[in-house]
């Protein structure tokens, strides 16, 4: 517990809250009054009810769209499936300014849509709800489905045998039980579409603008701290008051459930029903996920000498006149790498820490301190890097020009999921196990491993997947923290796209491709995880 | 908790420690420290905004001549780089800062980011740039030239002259043709408003703007998007199918597309409406509390030597201000001449910036 606590003390609580403070505290007095006045203006109440309503309705939309992934995925083999679950989660690794390109070809001028019924959806709303499902897809079937595809489908069939119709028992035994991880799902959504920076800026335009991108305004352009800090405290009350709604929800659905290994509750679909479930669901990943990614994959081939390699070989050289790197682009690669394996490390350890102390609850407090994992979420980047850098600037933390800094800021994302994939897992794990365990002399330590550890890897390799999918397509840390010139992926992509020249747009979509492949491989890899031996049922 | 449980956490504590430090061993501190230099530090640092580029061949210049090592640190995009700068005041991140524009400076003046040093060499410096003349807080770097561009190709086809004013830009005969960033998030974005309160006044800029937007404009948020996505003359818009042959962008893109391209074309395939041009100038200066004011002199007198400012044109797309600096071949061949760019005052702009930004959007964007 100490140690997940004072990793969040340092690296968030303390420089957001420096950065807040100053700009509250202004001539040795604070300024309450503030807060009237920048309530007060129109346009921010604008800005507040939009960002609420939309990451509601985001939420509510990636839910429905996900959920019946969220069970193709746990519960049905089919062949590829594995491939298909690592490939749902590139989106999440993609920079919003290559997401935007690969929407407007799904809704813009010409896109699949427009060729097929003539509709355009950029600049409206429903571009926005879409890129959020698009991105937050993975959210929802790796969390929901980590713990699905490990309830013992006997349960339900028992209440079926006790002549319990199929909805009725699902209802009434599955249902509850995956209440918490989609609770949870439902809360990381939110919070990533309620803090929705990019895509809200290049698919809604500028007539659509988020909290997320006020705070950045008043921070990054004008400078005014204390309208910045009063919407940062408004961003924390309206991520707080969610929260507390999560944990009303959650609260005493958490019990102990019969889990088994993965690998026995999925089966070839049967019925109807499942084979009607499992084609809607590939047919919803294909368009709204492959089709966008697809079509930078094809741009990335189309050079203007036909199709090609041409614009990858590219990547290998540096330019002559020094361009955009001193290093070939490709170098990006390995940087993103670096970084991600770091922040993936601290992820796993902080987020590991943080669970296996959360799951012996013991009161308010705990509970708080869950609660507070969260907050990362709800935080605009633009406050924690401004606070990094007045606060991170001393011995024996000076670590302003360090490169620790980045994976430590994409850690803070990193951590919450790892908590939220471990938590409904851990806490379903019956204590009698642990106790059982302790009487036959195992130590603690023992215990967890021999006990815990095996019904959570695998929701642990979900959870490490999703902090190396974090740290490797993370832009707002990055960007807000001053580094040396060694870009990562997402970094190059966008400085590629930053200048005019075909062979620059070419070379950002090879790198798009590039990052896409570098994420699923690295998934791919992390699902094979695999201890030696697989854990009997309990 | 129990101390049992504390003791394991403190194990795994113990190894999360272990996996940062050798996390850190792998990682990377190419910083070759010459030892037994009692001559203060070797390193001179230049914190700057994401565009910052020079060739690898100058900087190594650097270091042949004054003996230090320059090292960049790259902090977001122009206006968010001097943000932190004027945040961490008297405790700065390097010892020379890059890339206060006209649009900012008045910003950086009345913060007192800087120590006054007048570089050597500024009398090769053009006047009309040396906005800080009297004190020499901040040496001029750099200029460009903030213009709309247009596809030739669109208008050769249409048989149609291509717009060379802002007054052009209101005509019929150009409905529904430009696209141009959204002035609160994006620095050609504004660079053009402000473009158009130069030509049209404190008073008549609204007015002109009624006009563009009756005129069918379309705002997008950020220059990446406007010529990517929706110019007609780039790459990137004609795949995506682009429509707008009109774009905000820079009096360099031209020479750019070219440079970019394989094989080279004989002619660029956008072109400048010079009548459209906001003037930017880039400045530099020694931050007030560097740890190397030496080696940070020294960098500043480099940044306006012949050497850099022949450098700077193909790596960052912008004009020497140095009076001999000649220009690579590729601009003077593609590249357009803007003989009366706009400007507004560095302090006008500092006062109204905010207020001018705020009615734009609610006049063009809402």
């Amino acid at each position: 517990m100490a140690g997940p606590v004072a990793f969040f003390a340092v690296f968030f609580a303390y420089p957001v809250a420096a950065i807040v403070g100053r700009g509250l505290h202004a001539d040795g007095v604070w300024q309450f009054g503030r807060f009237g006045e920048v309530l007060g203006r129109p346009d921010i109440r604008d800005v507040l009810w939009f960002t609420t309503w939309q990451a509601l309705a985001s939420t509510a939309l990636t839910l429905l769209i996900a959920l019946p992934g969220a069970y193709v995925f746990a519960r049905l083999d089919f062949p590829g499936k594995r491939l298909l679950r690592a490939v749902v989660t590139v989106p999440f690794v993609l920079p919003t300014v290559v997401v935007g390109t690969a929407f407007l070809a799904l809704l813009g001028r010409g896109g699949l849509l427009d060729e097929l019924w003539g509709i355009r959806l950029d600049t409206t709303v429903w571009a926005i709800l879409l890129a959020h499902v698009f991105f937050n897809y993975a959210v929802v079937v790796r969390t929901v489905g980590g713990l699905w595809q490990q309830l013992d489908p006997r349960q339900e069939e028992a209440a079926r045998v006790l002549g319990a119709g199929r909805l009725a028992a699902w209802r009434r035994v599955t249902l509850p039980a995956l209440v918490p991880s989609v609770a949870a799902a439902a809360l990381m959504v939110f919070l990533f579409t309620f803090t929705s920076f990019g895509v809200v800026q290049i698919l809604g335009g500028p007539a659509f603008s988020t909290l997320e991108v006020e705070i950045y305004r008043q921070t990054a352009e004008f400078l005014d701290l204390p309208t910045a800090a009063v919407l940062t405290l408004v961003q924390f009350l309206a991520v707080g008051a969610v929260l507390a709604v999560h944990a009303w929800t959650v609260r005493r659905r958490e019990s102990a459930l019969r889990l088994v290994d993965p690998a026995r509750t999925a089966r070839r679909p049967h019925g109807a029903v499942q084979w009607l479930l499992l084609g809607g669901v590939l047919t919803t990943v294909v368009v709204l996920l492959l089709v966008p990614l697809a079509v930078l994959v094809e741009r990335s081939f189309d050079t203007p000498a036909g199709y090609g390699f041409g614009y990858y070989r590219k990547l290998g050289t540096v330019d002559p006149s020094g361009g955009v790197f001193l290093v070939p682009p490709i170098d990006a690669v390995w940087n993103s790498l670096r970084y991600a394996l770091a922040a993936t490390a601290i992820s796993v350890v902080v987020g590991g820490l943080a669970a296996a102390a959360l799951t012996r609850r013991a009161g308010r407090l705990v509970r708080g301190f869950d609660a507070l994992l969260m907050l990362p979420l709800g935080v605009s980047a633009v406050t924690v890097g401004f606070g990094f850098l007045i606060t991170l600037d001393e011995p024996p933390l000076d670590l302003r020009a360090s490169w620790i800094l980045v994976p430590l800021a994409q850690a803070l994302v990193g951590v919450p999921f790892v908590v939220r994939t471990m938590l409904p897992v851990l806490r379903a794990v019956d204590e009698r196990l642990r106790e059982a365990a302790a009487v036959l002399g195992a130590s603690p330590l023992r215990a967890w491993r021999e006990v815990d550890l095996p019904l959570v890897r695998r929701a642990l390799a979900m959870a490490a997947g999703f902090a190396f999918a974090v740290s490797l397509g993370e832009f707002g840390a990055t960007v807000f923290i001053a580094r040396p010139d060694n870009p990562t992926l997402p970094v190059a992509v966008a400085r590629l796209l930053g200048r005019p020249g075909e062979l620059n747009y070419g070379q950002a979509m090879a790198l798009s491709t590039i990052l896409m492949v570098v994420c699923a491989v690295a998934l791919l890899l992390l699902e094979r995880v695999r201890d030696r031996s697989t854990s009997e049922e309990f | 908790m129990n101390s049992q449980l504390r003791r394991a956490v403190r194990t795994a504590l113990v190894g999360a420690v272990g996996v940062c430090v050798l996390a850190a061993c792998g990682g990377e501190s190419k910083d070759k420290d010459p030892s037994g230099g009692a001559s203060g530090p070797k390193t001179v640092t230049l914190v700057s905004h994401d565009s910052f580029a020079a060739s690898d061949a100058v900087l190594k210049e650097f270091t042949a001549r004054t003996g230090y090592t320059v090292k960049v640190l790259k902090s977001g995009d122009a206006g968010t780089a001097l943000n932190k700068e004027i945040l961490t005041k008297g405790s700065p991140q390097g010892d020379v800062f890059f890339g206060v524009d006209n649009t900012l400076l008045s910003r950086a003046l009345d913060n007192d980011l800087f120590t006054p040093y007048e570089a050597k060499g500024l009398d090769q410096v053009a006047q009309e740039v040396q906005l800080d003349a009297g004190k020499h807080r901040v040496t001029p770097v750099d200029t460009g030239d903030i213009c709309v561009n247009y596809d030739k190709k669109f208008f050769a086809d249409k048989k149609l002259a291509p717009p060379r004013t802002f007054a052009d830009l209101a005509k019929p005969e150009y409905k529904n043709m430009l696209v141009v960033e959204n002035a609160a998030t994006s620095s050609p974005g504004l660079g053009f408003l402000l473009g158009t309160i130069g030509e049209y006044g404190e008073s008549g800029w609204q007015g002109y703007w009624n006009k563009l937007k009756d005129n069918g404009v379309k705002v997008v948020d950020g220059w990446e998007q406007a010529y990517n996505e929706e110019f007609s003359g780039s790459a990137g818009g004609k795949k995506a199918g682009a429509d707008r042959p009109l774009v905000v962008s820079y009096a360099s893109s031209p020479p750019v597309e070219v440079l970019y391209s394989e094989p080279q074309p004989a002619q660029a395939p956008t072109g400048v409406a010079t009548g459209t041009c906001f003037r930017q100038i880039e400045f530099a200066g020694l931050l007030t509390g560097a740890k190397n004011e030496a080696g940070g002199k020294a960098l500043l007198d480099f940044l306006i030597s012949k050497k850099f400012q022949e450098d700077m044109p193909l790596n960052m797309f912008v004009n020497p201000v140095v009076e001999d600096a000649k220009l690579p071949e590729l601009f003077t061949k593609h590249g357009a001449v803007v003989e009366k760019p706009e400007t507004v005052a560095a302090d006008t702009i500092a006062k109204n910036r905010e207020q001018w930004v705020r009615s734009w959007s609610s006049l063009v964007v809402k």
